[in-house]
């Protein structure tokens, strides 16, 4: 077998990134829900709005993430090779 | 408004419709037209089984007392799902790879396949359940009553108490119908689980009507609530770190640990394109049910009287302002929240009870052999349908023992942290290879010992089991076994102090136990293959091979389903075939079919393993090998046991042969001296009766009389000898003789012993100066044992110049003297007799003893504590007697 590319297709590159963002993106939603009680005392109805604005969009992102990724994963599984230069995963 | 009767009418209706979709969909699924319930919309509507009625009324409550601590419930599991690349994309993966069917069988599975760690898991599921679904119950009867006590319509109430049990029976029925009318159907709850997503739309919609009737039916739309949220601030909306934070971490455990969550999330789990789409559209939907929490609290903190209970704001909120409709879509929905748990949540519970406790049981202890077609099938649901009741009763039990007067949110919570202490085992087991065992075994004792003491018993109030002053003062008095303040940790709120001493003191001592254990060969292969989950391909290996009889199949199948619905399935899977009876091609597609439909009677484990003996090859699990490699022991040990009898036996049987011949000869000799003693005691009688009758007759010279009287008095000497022999040989053998002890010199011994014995023509040869050995013993029965020695060398000596050696040996303790002439000797097969009573070779007639001597000599010797043996190999007969210089007390 071929020794492992050390430098990667662009697409399994950006692949990769993905990845790597999704595991990132909890870490952020952690440090928005963790603001509102650093913040300390505020106005109840700002935390409300804040907290109801942030939530949406994580979602969104989880769900740009999510597609990008699944949608990748679903197209790889019929074809049944994957991409090349990607097998040796993380 | 509504009558009671209406109401009750609306929920058997609700409860009906619900029925019908799951046994539509059963048909559906049993006709292979579900695609679309592989759908990720469906498996996201049916995670939403984590918004129970705790959600759906407690929410509002927990926002009108504490402000926005109610949204950490959503936050930690949105974190969860949005962070899937994380855990839950593993944990699923793990879930299909093992075919795990309950949080219980993950556990167990990962350490070694434990039996003991399944049980302590299920213990622990059904506890944490108990307060949650008592909380259901709460909140279906708290509404009931808001629903009917609104009008005074004069129908006679019945108590809150009588409501739940109501609720609680009708679920349980419920629960039994929907959750085990199929037990096949157990891998995929198609039915239900479209159910769920059923009646998770109707929550959503309802509340989300309740809300937007709040937000722009009572009051001016959002601007408004805002601004009403800023004038109703109170100090009790103030956020808490500790709690916020706590909180949220123990939401987003909550949501995979609860025995329910784990169901829908792994179990129904069909394929991972589904988590992905969860990721994403769980979170939203957890965001649409929040959305209108805080207005709904506000505007009814402001419209509606100060003793309202905020738990039914929900309900109360559109009943106040005449919308009876909305109220009855709110409580539908209320009620949809609850059964959906509560079906979900017995549907797991009763799982793990009877994989885990009740069917290791039953093959332990019940029928060793499952004789009847279908018992296992039976034993199965009834154990399932059995531990539902329970489970459902407990829950009413918890509810009756606290009095269902606290909020609905404390109580949620509890069960929470009852799930949470899973967490280490299973976070340990799927990116720990070191953990063992006897880790998971102790953290999960530890942690569940002070959820129990910390959390749980405190929660049936200051009268339940925990009394007030321990609560406040420590057990005995010991402070810092206070159950609310461990260790002198003070100030903390109750809840995360539970949280945080019982998954602290959990993890240290899983950690601890697993780094000081070692894991068994199961254990690391699991391990193994836990934390490495994603280095296979997807799925378990299916069937390769096609070498499976199906008859074989369908005899253990009917044992399992019984016969009606085995051979049902196995005619319908021919005629798929394109054959017609009951045996279709064992093709591997029928062969995962088959196994899927046999996990549901015996656990998927179980039907693999069953499967996987009749189809052969297939992958073979290590604790296949290792009962196949014990079995092989067993029976090599047993056949070496074996071996070992069948020597034994065989020895035996020699020692009885030879014992036989022995006994045939000494009987064939006890023959041939009775016929001797006879004739020895006739001869001697015969010439003294003819010698006595012709003294009798008279007319005798006195020469000749004193010669016929000489006659019969040596006669009758010889009669008298022979009988003291035997008399003597008698005492000798029973050990009643009584012995002199004198000290003696050998020589003077075998000298007399010489004069007694008469050598006659026979020449003696001595050693004097051998001789001169003392010996303490019984000098006149030794001096016999010499002088019977001694005379039968003189009788039965044959050489033309007989001839005597007499030798005399001390060696240390002992010392023995030799008697060997020059005759013939004894044959080498007459040896062993010549001690025998009456034994005597040949027809020596002229020996002039009855065969008795040398049986004598042998029990003197045995008395005087030495032996007298024949010593072959002296060129004559040689006998060797052995004697202690010191005789030892007989006792």
């Amino acid at each position: 077998m071929a020794p492992r590319a050390l430098f990667l297709a662009r697409r399994s590159y950006r692949l990769r990134r993905l990845r790597d963002a999704a595991l990132m993106l909890p870490l952020l939603g952690g440090f928005l829900f963790l603001l509102p009680v650093l913040r300390g005392s505020g106005d109840l109805a700002d935390e409300v709005v804040y907290l109801f604005v942030v939530w949406p969009l994580l979602i969104l992102a989880a769900f740009v993430l999510s597609r990008l990724l699944g949608g990748r994963r679903s197209e790889a599984e019929p074809g049944s090779g994957g991409e090349p230069g990607e097998g040796g995963g993380r | 408004m509504i009558a009671s009767q209406l109401l009750v009418l609306a929920s058997l209706i609700y409860v009906g419709a619900l029925f019908l979709v799951a046994f539509l969909v059963e048909r559906r699924a049993a006709r292979g037209g579900i695609g679309w319930l592989r759908s990720p919309l469906v498996y996201t509507l049916s995670l939403s089984i984590y918004c129970t009625a705790w959600t759906f009324y407690g929410a509002v409550g927990y926002a009108a007392r504490s402000g926005l601590e109610f949204v950490t419930i959503y936050l930690g599991p949105t974190l969860v799902f949005i962070g899937w690349w994380w855990f839950l994309r593993k944990l699923v993966r793990i879930g299909k790879t093992q075919r795990v069917t309950s949080i219980a069988d993950l556990i167990s599975s990962r350490y070694g396949k434990s039996n003991l760690l399944g049980v302590m898991v299920t213990v622990l599921a059904v506890l944490s359940s108990t307060p949650y679904i008592a909380l259901q119950l709460q909140s279906v009867t708290l509404a009931f009553q808001a629903f009917v006590a609104g009008p005074a319509d004069g129908a006679a109430l019945p108590g809150p108490d009588t409501t739940a049990l109501w609720v609680a029976a009708g679920l349980a029925l419920f629960t039994i119908l929907f959750g085990t009318r199929n037990l096949d159907a157990n891998e995929q709850h198609q039915g239900v689980v479209t159910a769920i997503a059923v009646e998770a739309a109707v929550k959503l919609v309802a509340l989300l009507a309740v809300g937007v009737f709040v937000v722009w039916g009572v009051a001016d739309g959002p601007l408004d609530i805002l601004h009403r949220v800023t004038a109703a601030q109170r100090g009790a909306w103030e956020l808490r770190p500790d709690r916020w934070v706590g909180l949220t971490f123990l939401a987003g455990v909550a949501v995979f640990t609860l025995p329910r969550m784990f169901q829908v999330l792994v179990v129904e789990n069909v394929n991972e394109r589904q988590v992905a789409t969860a990721s994403w559209a769980f979170p939203l939907y957890l965001f649409a049910m929040s959305l209108f929490v805080v207005p709904i609290a506000v505007v009814g903190l402001d419209v509606l009287p100060a003793g309202a209970n905020p738990d039914l704001f929900v309900l109360t909120l559109p009943l106040a302002m005449n919308q009876g409709g909305l109220a009855m879509l709110a409580f539908l929905g209320g009620f949809s929240s609850a059964t959906s748990m509560v079906i979900v949540a017995a549907i797991a519970l009763s799982t793990m009870v009877s994989n885990h406790m009740v069917m290791p049981a039953w093959l332990r202890f019940g029928p060793r052999q499952a004789t009847l077609a279908g018992d296992v099938r039976r034993v199965v649901l009834l154990a399932r349908r059995i531990s539902i009741a329970a489970v459902l009763a407990m829950g009413y039990g918890y509810y009756v023992l606290t009095g269902g007067s606290e909020a609905l949110a404390s109580i949620g919570l509890i069960s929470f942290v009852g799930a949470a202490q899973v967490l280490p085992a299973m976070l340990g087991g799927m990116f720990w290879r070191g953990a063992t065992r006897a880790g998971a075994a102790t953290g999960l004792g530890l942690g569940l010992a002070i959820w129990l003491y910390a959390l749980f018993l405190p929660s049936f109030g200051p009268s339940g089991l925990i009394p007030a002053q321990v609560l406040a003062a420590g057990p005995w008095g010991i402070d810092w076994l206070r159950p609310q303040a461990m260790l002198g940790v003070n100030g903390m709120d109750p809840l995360i102090h539970a949280l945080f001493w019982s998954l602290t003191v959990n993890t240290l001592g899983f950690c601890t136990v697993s780094l000081l254990t070692f894991p068994g060969p199961m254990e690391r292969l699991q391990a193994a293959h836990f934390v490495n989950a994603f280095d296979k391909g997807p799925g378990a290996a299916g069937w390769s091979r096609g070498a499976a009889e199906a008859e074989d199949l369908l005899v253990m199948s009917q044992r399992i389903l019984g016969p009606g619905a085995a051979q049902a399935f196995f005619s319908a899977q021919a005629r798929a075939q394109g054959i017609e009876g009951f045996l279709p091609e064992p093709t591997p597609e029928f062969l995962e079919r088959l196994e899927r439909l046999l996990s549901g009677s015996v656990g998927v484990a179980t039907a693999h393993a069953m499967i996987a003996q009749i189809a052969g090859g297939a992958s073979v699990s290590v604790e296949d090998l290792m009962a196949v490699a014990n079995e092989t022991a067993q029976i090599m040990e047993y056949s070496s046991q074996l071996e070992a009898k069948s020597e034994e036996l065989a020895r035996t049987a020699r020692q009885l042969r030879e014992a036989n011949a022995k006994l045939t000869q000494l009987s064939h000799q006890k023959d041939g001296f009775l016929s001797q003693i006879s004739h020895e005691l006739r001869t001697p009688m015969t010439s003294i009766r003819a010698f006595s009758e012709i003294l009798m007759a008279g007319g005798l010279n006195p020469a000749d009389a004193e010669r016929y009287a000489g006659i019969i008095h040596d006669e009758s000497i010889r009669l008298t000898r022979l009988l003291d022999d035997l008399l003597d040989l008698s005492v000798l053998e029973n050990g009643r003789v009584s012995l002199s002890e004198t000290e003696v010199s050998l020589r003077a011994l075998i000298e007399r012993a010489i004069a007694a014995a008469q050598p006659g023509m026979m020449a003696v040869e001595r050693d004097p100066a051998a001789e001169a050995v003392s010996v303490l013993t019984d000098a006149d029965r030794l001096c016999q044992v010499f002088i019977n020695v001694i005379s039968n060398a003189r009788k039965y000596c044959n050489a033309p110049k007989p001839r005597l050696r007499i030798a005399v040996r001390a060696l240390g303790d002992e010392v023995q003297v030799d008697f060997a002439d020059n005759g013939r000797g004894i044959a080498p097969e007459s040896q062993a007799l010549i001690f025998e009573k009456f034994a005597r070779l040949g027809d020596q007639s002229h020996a002039g003893g009855a065969g008795l001597g040398l049986a004598i000599c042998r029990e003197i010797m045995a008395n005087l504590g030495g032996t007298i043996a024949y010593l072959p190999g002296q060129g004559g007969a040689a006998f060797r007697v052995t004697l202690p210089r010191r005789m030892a007390r007989a006792a």
